[in-house]
């Protein structure tokens, strides 16, 4: 049971406090894409072993949606930060660049 | 046979005695007993029947390892099946009986599957699915129906009660033994936060047993001090019965309290799930004994050697009077030793290795012991009961060299660590090349949210087999984790004991090594699942290559024990089958509970009223008292239908839609979710959530809305109000409030925060009642207050005002057809208000109505419900309901997946009405079948029932369905198999759905 830190009330909360959200930064496809950028949008997902980035929500908390940066074969979490964000901050990929030095980065 | 000896056993008490009953013959112990040492001291060396074969068992082993020793406890509601003798504390009045056996122990029919065991090979079951279909069904599938399931499933309800507790430490040190000791001493000394939990009710683990010395006094010299003084430690909590059961990810762990098992008098909790987050968790969990490989091992009376003299000292049980002991390694010599302390026979030992020099070996040649080394055994005499065994050179076939007649057999294949914590989240295994186990690798430990290890092993569980190493290895590892955890650790040394001197084990799994088939063939590996060496070559042989598969194709390590006892020896084996070395086969994988937790302590008090909170709305009370009948709906209780006295369910249906058509009903309709979305860009917000356009409703006005999800797929429906220029109320169903109130702010904050938006869900802020039927507005005009005319309120507004004193505000909507008003007033005074309409509306024939009632009104005005019409695979354009789909937006959730190939198919299944020509009630969940049949012979199905009802009101059956091409099909009879296994189709006519006042003019009065 993973322990994520709410970016938004600074709680260190247990999953039994968070609701998972799948991938994150997902490009919102709509009216006028082609078929393929709507299905990949819709159903294609990443299922790495190693760096990820998630959306998770503080659903027994303050309610609010947050990003997580975490390793999901070593459970190594990189860091948490805002939703309101259309990439991973800087900070966090220089973390997950130290210690993941093999990281093709965040695309 | 076994008996309690006069003197010895350091856990008894032996001036309380215990009285019990086995297969309801009445038998005595002592306190400190447990189930298998009192059996043992009584003589009762059978004490089951194997999963499969039906052979004869007895006990095996004295812990948490024990196969074979599995019986019921209990009766009615505290009956409990597999349970295993060794973990069960005697206490007065226990009844256990035998399982897996008939008519009875001693003679059981089942055993005749022993005498086609030829016929039952690896791989039996999935063999048989390979068979002609007819046999499946005929013969396999009856027999192993008949023969599956170990023990028997409880009928009555749990009797007793469970309980979670939380715990939030530094440093769980899992295992009472030295290690685990010595470790919390060390962690708790420096000030961390100690929890230490011992899974049996005593300390020391095998020490005392084992006769080692720690500081030159005895173990249980050592133990009892290193206790006091861990007692006084404010930060330490010790907790004995309480099994480390699993580690979870980011420290995460599960411990298993047994409470009231033991002390039933006492009517405790009967078992304690603890959830702990730990920084740092410490795994002293010892080692198990492996067992060896010969004909006939698993006839009663052959034991694991520890377990032989853990009887014998910790109990005072002699197991039998002459025990042949034989061996791999230096430990069974501490058996030995221990029977011919206890005055009891050792006619020979039995050592594979070529000499047995250790100091161990030699004490035991001084006793006058005969030690013959590389001999081993070639066959075990007996059936119910050991009578002796064949002796054999270990290096031949098994040619008998001599027959030694005993009756017990004591094997030692040298020691196991317990691995199965440090590997639950992801810690890996190195192979001992010298001590011939999987031993922790610390540089693969699992890992934490800070990437590093959380785990760290201690003693004997980390591979350490001497005392002295045991005690410096957890004194370290005490002080190392500690240090993780903020705490500095003095600078004690850890405490000295003997070096121990030991000779290398053999890797000797099978004995004698070139055994023919018939002899392996009776040569035990799991011997719960009567799972053979034969079984494990033979599934080499059919290409189960993969640990992984060849434990499933012959079922070794599956049983309730998972492998504690011979896994090992069946990689061994399996390697040895596939010419490679045993770390290329691996391990399969080790998964939590460490041994099996009862189903009780995982629900805790979420049981019964507890299960899950109910929320009730402000009228619940009045509904109780009204003698409401009351049916789930999402988390909320709502009423059914109310019963008067002499009538059934359906009468009280009838009842109230003919009374709300005909003249007055009410309905508490508070558990509509209301949702308050509010803002410069909420208008523009709601545009994007709906089908149908919200940003141009006029204040005032009502409209109702479909919300679909990115899949196009309808997700919720309800009424939006218009309260002023910058604030829309969102009615939602029933159970979608809360999932509705979280799909808005997903959207608002992942994706359009620059949107100013406010959302709140006040669903629970107010009580609703809709008053609905002709007499309506008589109603509301009696109470008084504001104007509730067709001219000022028409259908589709709202208005707030005052009704019979009451701050309300009302909605002319309607789900039944009828004249309705819905009103709102604040959730405090929703009881007096209901009061109020009850008491007020007497004269124009007022009675509630329930959630049956309003189902079969909307269903007459052919109105959709979410979760009957929808399904999670329904689009708007299947219900025919186009026309709440905007065309002057650009965009909506779900309109681009609207027109993928898929959802614009025409042949998807469209809403229609359905009118059964007999005027029956189609069964609920009933298919619509077509013409002839598909492929695999069975019927074509071309549409589903939806929703169908008896309606009062046209006094005949009902219902709406999906159907292929269903609305160009009008007037056309389709056939409607009932389930019920009779055969009968029902022939229905495809109609309009909407069955009553098509024109709409009972609602717009």
């Amino acid at each position: 049971m993973l322990i994520l830190n709410c970016p938004y009330c600074g709680v260190d909360a247990d999953e039994t406090e968070l609701a998972p959200g799948g991938q994150a930064h997902l490009k919102r496809e709509t009216v006028g894409s082609q078929d393929a950028d709507f299905e990949a949008y819709l159903f294609a997902r990443d299922n790495p072993r190693g760096v990820h980035f998630e959306r998770w929500r503080h659903a027994y908390g303050c309610g609010k949606w947050f990003l997580a940066a975490r390793d999901t074969m070593t459970l190594e979490v990189f860091g948490t930060y805002s939703a309101q964000t259309l990439k991973p901050p800087k900070a966090i990929e220089n973390v997950i660049r130290k210690k993941r030095p093999d990281w093709k980065g965040w695309t | 046979m076994s008996t309690r000896l006069n003197s010895g056993g350091h856990l008894l008490n032996r001036s309380c005695v215990v009285n019990f009953t086995f297969n309801g013959k009445k038998m005595q112990g002592y306190e400190g007993d447990t189930l298998a040492s009192a059996l043992l001291a009584n003589g009762q060396t059978l004490v089951g029947r194997s999963f499969k074969y039906h052979r004869p068992r007895g006990i095996m082993a004295s812990g948490v390892e024990e196969p074979n020793a599995l019986v019921n406890l209990g009766a009615q509601g505290r009956f409990e099946p597999n349970q295993r003798v060794t973990t069960t504390e005697l206490f007065p009045g226990l009844e256990a009986t035998s399982q897996n056996h008939w008519p009875s122990l001693e003679l059981d029919v089942g055993v005749l599957n022993n005498y086609v065991s030829r016929f039952l090979p690896a791989g039996f079951y999935y063999k048989t699915f390979m068979a002609p279909r007819v046999a499946w069904k005929h013969v396999f599938e009856p027999i192993i129906r008949k023969s599956a399931g170990l023990g028997k499933a409880p009928k009555d309800r749990d009797a007793d009660r469970y309980e979670h507790f939380y715990a939030h430490v530094d440093i769980l040190v899992v295992g009472g033994g030295l290690a685990g000791l010595q470790a919390g001493l060390t962690a708790g000394a420096a000030g961390a936060k100690v929890l230490l939990v011992e899974q049996t009710a005593n300390w020391g683990g095998r020490a005392p047993v084992d006769g080692v010395s720690v500081d030159g006094d005895p173990a249980e010299t050592w133990v009892k001090k290193t206790l006091q003084a861990l007692d006084k430690m404010p930060n330490v909590t010790l907790r004995t019965r309480c099994m480390g059961s699993g580690v979870y990810d980011h420290g995460y762990a599960l411990a298993y309290e047994g409470i009231g098992d033991h002390q039933p008098e006492k009517k405790m909790v009967r078992h304690r799930l603890w959830r702990i987050r730990a920084k740092q968790i410490i795994t002293a969990t010892g080692a198990l004994e492996r067992p060896l490989s010969f004909a006939g091992n698993d006839i009663p009376g052959v034991m694991l050697a520890s377990a032989v003299r853990d009887y014998v000292d910790g109990y005072g049980v002699s197991v039998g009077d002459r025990t042949v002991v034989v061996t791999n390694n230096d430990d069974a010599y501490r058996t030995v030793i221990s029977l011919k302390e206890a005055g009891l026979d050792v006619p020979l030992v039995l050592d594979v290795r070529s000499e047995a020099t250790g100091p161990l070996a030699e004490k035991a040649r001084e006793l006058g012991v005969r030690i013959e080394t590389g001999k081993a055994i070639s066959r075990v005499i007996g059936s119910k009961k050991v009578t002796g065994v064949e002796t054999c050179s270990q290096a031949g076939e098994g040619a008998v060299l001599e027959a030694i007649p005993c009756d017990v057999v004591a094997m030692s294949g040298g020691w196991s660590p317990v691995v199965h914590l440090w590997s639950h989240c992801g810690g890996k295994l190195d192979w001992d090349e010298t001590q011939f186990h999987f031993r922790p690798d610390p540089n693969r430990p699992p890992t934490g949210a800070d990437g590093a290890g959380f785990v760290r092993v201690a003693g004997t569980a980390n591979g350490f087999m001497a005392t002295a190493d045991v005690l410096k290895d957890a004194h370290a590892t005490g002080k190392t984790a500690a240090k993780i955890t903020g705490y500095v650790s003095s600078r004690t040394t850890p405490p000295k004991s003997d070096a121990e001197p030991t000779q290398a084990m053999a890797p000797v799994w099978i004995m004698p090594q070139g055994a023919g088939i018939r002899k392996r063939a009776k040569m035990w590996l799991d011997f719960q699942n009567d799972v053979k060496v034969s079984d494990v070559q033979l599934a080499a042989r059919e290409g189960f290559e993969s640990v992984e598969h060849t434990k499933r194709y012959t079922t070794l390590g599956m049983a309730t024990d998972q492998g504690k006892l011979s896994n090992i020896n069946g990689l061994a084996v399996l390697s040895d089958a596939l010419n490679t070395e045993i770390p290329k086969v691996g391990t399969t994988t080790f998964r939590p509970p460490y041994t099996p937790i009862s189903i009780g302590s995982i629900g805790g008090e979420a049981r019964g009223d507890l299960f899950q909170p109910v929320q009730q709305t402000p009228i619940s009370d009045w509904q109780v008292e009204n003698s409401a009948y009351f049916e789930p709906v999402g988390h909320w209780r709502r009423p059914y239908c109310f019963q008067q006295a002499g009538e059934s369910v359906e009468d009280a249906v009838n009842r109230e839609v003919l009374n709300t058509r005909n003249a007055l009903g009410l309905l508490d309709a508070s558990t509509l979710g209301k949702i308050v979305v509010k803002g410069p860009d909420a208008g523009k917000f709601l545009d994007m959530l709906y089908t149908n356009m919200m940003s141009n409703l006029a204040v005032g006005k009502c409209r109702y809305g479909l919300m679909c999800s990115e899949n196009g797929f309808l997700s919720d429906d309800g009424v939006v109000a218009r309260i002023d220029e910058n604030t829309w109320l969102c009615h939602t169903t029933t159970g979608g409030a809360d999932r509705i109130h979280g799909w808005m702010e997903d959207w608002l904050q992942c994706e359009w925060w620059d949107w100013r938006v406010y959302t709140a869900n006040v669903t629970e802020q107010f009580a609703q009642v809709a008053v609905v039927g002709p007499n309506a507005r008589k109603l509301l005009e009696k109470l008084g207050g504001m104007d509730v005319s067709a001219e000022t309120l028409p259908f589709m507004q709202w208005a707030d005002g005052k009704i019979g004193g009451f701050e309300t505000r009302v909605f002319r909507i309607s789900f039944s057809g009828e004249l309705s008003y819905e009103i709102a007033v604040p959730a405090g005074q929703g009881r007096a208000f209901w009061d109020l309409l009850v008491d007020a509306g007497a004269e124009y024939g007022v009675m509630p109505y329930g959630t049956e009632a309003l189902h079969v009104l909307r269903a007459e005005k052919g109105f959709i419900m979410i979760g009957d019409e929808t399904d999670g695979t329904v689009i708007p354009q299947d219900l025919g309901l186009n026309w709440a789909l905007s065309k002057k937006k650009s965009d909506y959730l779900g309109k681009r997946a609207q027109v993928r190939s898929f959802m614009a198919n025409p042949d998807r299944w469209k809403l229609v009405g359905l009118e059964t020509l007999d005027g029956s009630v189609i069964p609920d969940g009933a298919y619509v079948v077509g013409e002839g049949l598909n492929d695999n012979a069975q019927a074509i199905t071309i549409g589903r029932v939806t929703s169908t009802y008896f309606s009062p009101t046209l006094k005949r059956g009902i219902a709406m369905g999906l159907v292929l091409h269903g609305p160009d099909r009008m007037g056309e009879v389709i056939g409607i198999p009932t389930i019920d296994g009779t055969g009968t189709v029902i022939k229905a006519r495809i109609v309009d759905q909407v069955f009553y006042d098509k024109t709409g003019e009972k609602q717009n009065v």
